[in-house]
């Protein structure tokens, strides 16, 4: 079933446009569901492309697999948002999109010149070492750069430009975290969790934010959260993972629904959609996938 | 005037204050004092192994100091353990490897005091040059990886994917942290090397604003620590080494009270 060829074990960074006609449309993990028009949607998306395409990526750790036949494609000003239980392996599968992982198998390929702004999930920073916000964007470019503070304005952290990293607010940090990956120039965003811990207002205006800068810089973005049905209305494309690609689809905003208008408020609604799944499979305790018992 | 052995002492001290502001500092931001105190006690052993097998001491030292920490590196890699315990087990293993072979190996020869605790009034001129000449070596390579050494310290996944090449760098801190302590056993002693690389830093904390501000109040601290220590020595007729971090938990204690002061006021 699975068209790909096989594949020399991945070496991420690699970029070798190719293989844009490649018949990857019924691969195991897009077969399950013929509903939601992803089909027809994964055709437009060749690796060519992408800026950033995983074809059939295994990788395992201590002999337990922990991503089986992964396929994602990234497209220019695209938003697709990665969705998963935790234990799912999407931080697996971001580090292996950065290179940061090996995989033992399939491939991961990237646009020639493509440059990755990461944003990694929210952490606990280390009082110990003192660093401003401006030290802390520094450290992410080999020089000193001139649009620091556009940058900050861009995603409103301006005013804590001088405040120590330690001192910043959880939704602060994600900015001049977003900030710090946007510094690079990139042309693809790869953002993890960047609403955690942060309440439905913010993560509200943290969408809008990133929305934004697609559209401004054009760039894509891989957003990943671990909230299964309510993901940011602008995402093109959803695609939940839990050890392999359950299914993927277009999220249905909720900006409509009187319910949802009177829980948010109109303005906040307008950032949330919901995501619906549709699974011809469960999993079990193990994870391993068990088919539907109407089936 | 002063007495050629105190010039010598106080040379030692101001080359070990600077050379340790910025070792200590990464030791304290990527909490590394265990794996300094191991690499530490692992000195002795190289002490006793640089007698038996006539080499010169401060080699032997690293050259077992760098065993050790390869050894960490390696076992670091299996998931069984936690790192606090296997640098428990690593480090209270060197040291009784250390005073073993210090007393069947050397013989009479070794001064096993002069090294646990050190003898900053014994330091040679030969000593002031390892300080001096390997310390701005040290202080070359830690200038060259700056960079890299606070991004992998405030977020090493996200330097890592930034391109920096984090493993080399972090080699690279554990080499230069073995040598850094084999160069200083002499003066501070076995035991109370870590005491001298971490005080500075922890007292230079809560004064400063930025990575290279923690460092020169550090160096400041460390320089003041061995001279009043060296003060503190010739009046009361007391160990240099013991004296020295004496002093700096002074000013240690001092710095974690204001600190601790200030921010319930």
């Amino acid at each position: 079933m699975q068209s790909a060829a096989p594949r020399a074990p991945g070496s991420p960074g690699v970029a070798s446009p190719t293989e844009s006609t490649g018949g990857h449309s019924h691969g195991h993990d897009c077969g399950h569901d013929h509903r939601d028009h992803r089909g027809a949607h994964e055709h437009r998306l060749h690796h060519a492309d992408a800026l950033l395409s995983a074809r059939g990526v295994f990788i395992a750790r201590s002999r337990r697999p922990i991503l089986e036949n992964v396929n994602i494609d990234v497209g220019a000003g695209e938003i697709v948002t990665l969705i998963g239980p935790n234990g799912a392996g999407k931080t697996t599968l971001v580090r292996a999109l950065l290179g940061l992982e090996t995989v033992d198998q399939g491939s991961i390929r990237r646009k020639a010149d493509l440059r990755i702004g990461y944003a990694p999930q929210r952490f606990d920073r280390d009082p110990a070492i003192p660093v401003t916000v401006e030290r802390f964007l520094a450290l992410g470019l080999p020089g000193p750069s001139a649009n620091m503070g556009a940058v900050l304005d861009e995603v409103g952290a301006r005013r804590v430009a001088r405040q120590q990293l330690s001192a910043l607010s959880g939704g602060e940090l994600q900015r001049v975290v977003l900030a710090r990956a946007l510094l690079r120039n990139p042309s693809l965003l790869i953002l993890d969790e960047p609403v955690r811990g942060v309440d439905y207002a913010g993560e509200a205006e943290l969408y809008g934010l990133i929305g934004r800068i697609r559209t401004s810089r054009g760039l894509g973005v891989l957003l990943v959260s671990h909230d299964l049905h309510v993901v940011m209305a602008q995402s093109d494309r959803v695609v939940c993972l839990n050890r392999h690609v359950c299914c993927s689809g277009v999220p249905e905003t909720v900006a409509q629904h009187p319910e949802y208008v009177r829980l948010f408020g109109a303005q906040t609604a307008r950032a949330f959609a919901v995501y619906q799944h549709s699974h011809d499979h469960s999993h079990d305790l193990t994870g391993e996938p068990q088919p539907k018992a109407s089936d | 005037m002063l007495e050629p052995f105190l010039v010598r002492a106080l040379l030692a001290g101001l080359g070990l204050g600077i050379l340790a502001a910025p070792l200590g500092c990464l030791v304290v931001w990527r909490r590394m004092s265990y794996f300094g105190s191991t690499v530490a006690h692992a000195g002795l052993l190289g002490v006793a192994l640089g007698l038996f097998l006539n080499l010169d001491l401060t080699l032997g030292v690293i050259l077992v100091s760098l065993g050790v920490g390869a050894l960490l590196v390696a076992l670091e890699r299996q998931r069984m353990l936690p790192v606090d315990s296997l640098l428990g087990i690593l480090s209270h293993a060197a040291l009784a490897a250390g005073l073993v072979a210090a007393a069947k190996l050397s013989g009479q020869r070794l001064d096993l005091m002069g090294y646990l605790f050190g003898d900053i009034f014994a330091v040679t001129n030969s000593d002031l040059l390892w300080i001096y000449i390997g310390g701005a070596a040290v202080l070359v390579a830690v200038a060259w990886l700056w960079r890299t050494l606070i991004a992998v310290a405030v977020h090493e996944e996200l330097a890592a994917a930034e391109g920096l090449n984090t493993r080399r760098a972090e080699a690279a801190l554990i080499l230069i942290l073995a040598f850094t302590i084999a160069v200083a056993m002499k003066i501070v002693g076995v035991l109370l090397i870590i005491a001298f690389l971490i005080m500075p830093a922890a007292a230079a904390r809560p004064f400063a604003s930025t990575p290279e501000t923690m460092v020169a109040f550090a160096a400041l601290i460390g320089i003041a620590g061995a001279c009043g220590g060296l003060f503190l020595s010739t009046q009361w007729d007391i160990a240099g080494g013991p004296s020295i971090v004496l002093v700096l938990s002074a000013i240690a204690g001092f710095s974690l009270t204001r600190s601790i002061v200030t921010a319930n006021r």
